[in-house]
């Protein structure tokens, strides 16, 4: 392995957006063979420079060289041509089609012709990626649908890959498969570039990491010789406390799940079989799984976006409110933060102002919005919450995503719930402003409200919740106490050992 | 498109400076192709212009005429303007125009000839208790069967002008008509007062002023606005809001179906004063252009109806006067709304003229 060669060179590059210089005069070198973390906080820049490497975005100036050669790709089919290729955090594949067809359709047409199925066979055996080309990617887990992205990747031979924050969604099983794939590329030559928050891996992966704050390069480092600790301070620029988890309070029963079982709804939809909890007064009761288990259909259940015909399947603070839709069961108590926060748990070209309204109704008698007090309550959620943004009257969608997922946590938090339901709290969130969120959970937690917290990342779980039960198949396996787990057979409860979600329940909790 | 002279790039918001500008740019460019136009058939452009858009406003009765023109084009896009907002498409607002025509005018001529002050009230609200029934069909098709309200309501215009043919000819006939598919002329008590006397111009148009006034405070300050916009952007953002789809069907198909339902009968206790088979002229469909060159807030509807009033009458005046085609105030009206739905990109894209600037040193 030859780390010494030039790959890509980066050379004073800049590109500013209304307001804000999201990448300002950075210089950067990738050697051949070496699997390089760009560290940041969101909003710091790297998603704007590798989006300018891939072709995607047009730096308003600076060069860049590959392989000693210029390279100013137009469009990402320029940049792959040129062997440069991308794995988003969010896949861009159709749901109806088969791996094959995916395939297919990310590929220029002449190298979608031919054996194509056969070409995807001999690319996932040699680097240990099983993908089966025959299969529908409605039915593949999420791990399974990046292996596909990967595959994509790969059958156009890349020199360079850029990976958006890829284990984001991934088991820790999963995600130790990804990383020898992952070391067998940078073997063989190929120079990978990993964005990721999550800064144990990036440890345990990369050679060399170059973190950015405020679109300039702050530092540069081996993250081998470096804590999380430290990694982290070096992208937010200051020191911070990580959130304390609280002893156990032994509260009064705040919401009480019994028996919810709803059908499946669509061709991927899960059936909810059955789950049962209860969340005490002081406590975060942590969920467990991998996407796909049957986590948004419970979401929708819990919200009360799909009711539940048994009134009492769902109780708060005793009372029932299975029939209850969002706007009643907010009025005695519950709040929610959705997975989705642009168009789902926030209206992406609507204001920060007028996203308040969302969830709470702040109106007259007759229907009359009190602008003031939306306004006012805007405020206060940017303030409480440090969000950044160019003031409460943009769009919500102009935000980053850390500091929207600030915002509509914040929104809910000023709610005052005494049941909260957050599902991916910090999914795609950078490091400060996790911990400022989980800290927010925290608090409110020891206020004596009970919160729930639906999550992939165990790190996470592991670090707020006071009990954790798993999901897998529409089942929610009983609840334990931090004390009696470990993550690996947490790890391995969620993955159902890779069977499909229509599996049998009975194998999932290994 | 390697080389291409300019490109668009996102813009991270919408430009609100744009969404405001567009409509005058969509009539700059419709002008200029207009221009064109006149210029192609051998008429004089600049005389031709002139006649549609100066020449009436110079003349009392002109604008007597553009008033009237304008008061079912308010009416109706203001309705609509609820429903585009939260992608609830009503496009058949010419069928519940026609159902309001007929639904009020039955009122009057069932009193024929007389009525005292509680006449044309109570035809009003006839107009639009029609309006809103026909424009209860779609709605139900779409909350009960999932039908797609764009086919629905349109289609339902033509079984509504088929209707009205109906009534003219059977029930509500004069019997003095010598067979004429007309009905009696309405008695003065149905007619409604004039507003500048001894012209066209009717009380309709305060009504519209109103309506535009109500229109602008629910839809900029009341929680119905709010929901209609929340709709239409981020249909899931609605359900977690709590706010019901269903409900929101039924209410914006009854507003813009009542107020076409009202215009519907201004027109015919107004300008035409008895139901005639070519009562409804093609208001229903012109108010969708109105509605979108309005940016679908009331102060902008009122301000695009009166302009595409101006293209009736001015269209009219330029056909008798020049012997244009008498297409000419259709293809302004076309061409309007296609530059700008064509304009609208700049909304969410910014135009980059060039080459870029990117090489440098290399």
């Amino acid at each position: 392995m030859s780390t010494s060669a030039q790959l890509l060179v980066i050379n004073g590059l800049s590109k500013s957006f209304p307001g804000v210089k999201a990448v300002d005069d950075v210089s950067l070198v990738i050697a051949t063979g070496e699997i390089h973390a760009l560290l940041g906080e969101n909003g710091a820049g790297k998603s704007t420079l590798v989006k300018m490497v891939y072709g995607l975005i047009a730096p308003d100036a600076g060069t860049m060289t590959l392989d000693g050669v210029a390279f100013a790709p137009q469009r990402p089919v320029e940049a792959r041509t040129r062997g440069v290729g991308m794995v988003f955090q969010h896949f861009s594949l159709f749901e109806a089609l088969t791996v094959r067809d995916n395939i297919a359709l990310g590929l220029p047409a002449a190298d979608a012709r031919g054996d194509l199925a056969g070409r995807i066979v001999a690319v996932s055996r040699t680097y240990g990626l099983e993908v089966d080309p025959g299969r529908l990617v409605g039915e593949l887990s999420v791990g399974e649908r990046q292996r596909i992205e990967i595959v994509r990747c790969l059958l156009q031979n890349p020199r360079l890959i850029i990976m958006d924050e890829p284990t984001s969604v991934l088991t820790p099983q999963e995600a130790s498969d990804l990383f020898r794939t992952l070391r067998r590329l940078a073997g063989e030559g190929c120079a990978i570039l990993y964005i990721s928050h999550k800064l144990e891996e990036i440890r345990a992966l990369c050679q060399r990491a170059t973190v950015l704050r405020g679109g300039r390069i702050v530092g540069a480092c081996d993250p081998r010789l470096e804590t999380a600790r430290q990694l982290a301070e070096m992208m937010i620029g200051t020191t911070f406390a990580l959130p304390q988890r609280p002893e156990r309070l032994e509260g009064v029963v705040r919401l009480q799940v019994k028996q919810l079982s709803l059908p499946a709804v669509g061709q991927f939809g899960v059936p909810l079989q059955a789950i049962d909890f209860t969340v005490s007064g002081g406590e975060i009761f942590g969920i467990a799984g991998v996407a796909g288990n049957g986590q948004t259909e419970l979401m929708e259940a819990l919200i009360g976006e799909r009711v539940v015909a048994e009134p009492d399947v769902i109780q708060v603070d005793g009372i029932a409110a299975g029939r209850f839709g969002p706007d009643a069961r907010r009025k005695i108590g519950m709040a929610f933060v959705p997975e989705d926060r642009l168009g789902h748990g926030a209206v992406p070209g609507l204001s920060l102002v007028e996203n308040v309204l969302l969830s709470s109704r702040m109106t007259s008698r007759f229907g009359m919005i009190d602008w003031q007090r939306v306004r006012t309550r805007a405020d206060a959620i940017v303030t409480t919450f440090d969000v950044r943004s160019a003031g409460t009257q943009h769009a919500a969608r102009s935000l980053s995503g850390g500091n929207l997922q600030k915002y509509v946590v914040g929104r809910e938090l000023l709610t005052e719930p005494g049941v909260l339901i957050v599902s991916q709290p910090t999914w795609g969130v950078d490091a400060g402003a996790a911990a400022a969120i989980q800290a927010a959970l925290l608090e409110l937690a020891k206020s004596g409200a009970g919160v729930v917290v639906i999550s992939q990342d165990l790190d996470e779980l592991f670090q707020i919740s006071t009990r954790i039960a798993v999901m897998a198949h529409g089942r929610l396996q009983p609840a334990r106490p931090i004390a009696e787990l470990t993550v690996e057979a947490i790890g391995l409860a969620m993955g159902g050992h890779q069977a499909g979600p229509h599996a049998r329940a009975e194998d999932a909790y290994a | 498109m390697r080389n291409a002279p300019f490109r668009l790039e996102a813009r991270r918001e919408p430009s609100r400076a744009m969404l405001y500008a567009t409509p005058f740019l969509a009539f700059l460019l419709t002008l200029l192709a207009g221009i064109v136009l006149f210029w192609v058939l051998g008429k004089d452009p600049v005389r031709a212009l002139g006649l549609i858009f100066v020449t009436p406003l110079t003349s009392l009765r002109g604008i007597a005429e553009l008033l009237v023109k304008s008061t079912p084009l308010i009416l109706i896009a203001t309705g609509l303007a609820f429903g585009f907002r939260a992608g609830i498409w009503n496009i058949g607002a010419e069928g519940q125009f026609t159902l309001g025509a007929i639904a009020g005018g039955s009122v009057a001529l069932y009193f024929h000839p007389g009525g005292g002050p509680l006449l044309l009230p109570a035809m009003m609200i006839a107009g639009v208790l029609g309006g809103i029934a026909w424009a209860a069909i779609p709605a139900f098709l779409r909350t009960h069967f999932n039908a797609n309200e764009i086919l629905t309501s349109l289609m339902l215009v033509y079984v509504a002008l088929l209707l009205l043919g109906l009534m003219v000819q059977g029930p509500l006939r004069d019997p003095q008509s010598f067979n004429f598919p007309e009905s009696k002329l309405f008695q003065p008590a149905a007619m409604l007062p004039e507003l500048i006397p001894n012209t066209r111009a009717h009380i309709g148009f305060l009504v519209a002023l109103a309506v535009v006034a109500v229109a602008h405070v629910l839809l900029s300050r009341h929680i119905f606005g709010f929901m209609t916009r929340v709709l239409g952007e981020a249909p899931r953002a609605a359900v977690f809001a709590g706010f019901s789809e269903k409900r929101l069907v039924w209410q914006t198909f009854a507003i813009s179906g009542g107020l076409a339902g009202l215009a519907g009968l201004f027109e015919a206790a107004g300008p035409v004063g008895q139901l005639v088979q070519q009562l409804p002229s093609g208001y229903g469909f012109s108010a969708i252009i109105v509605a979108f060159l309005g940016r679908l807030q009331p102060l902008g509807i009122l301000a695009a109806g009166l302009l595409l009033g101006l293209t009736y009458i001015g269209g009219e005046t330029a056909q008798i006067a020049m012997s244009l085609p008498s297409a000419t105030t259709s293809v302004f009206q076309g061409m309007l709304l296609f530059f700008l739905l064509a304009s609208d990109v700049l909304v969410d894209y910014r135009p980059r003229f060039g080459r870029r600037i990117v090489a440098g040193g290399a």
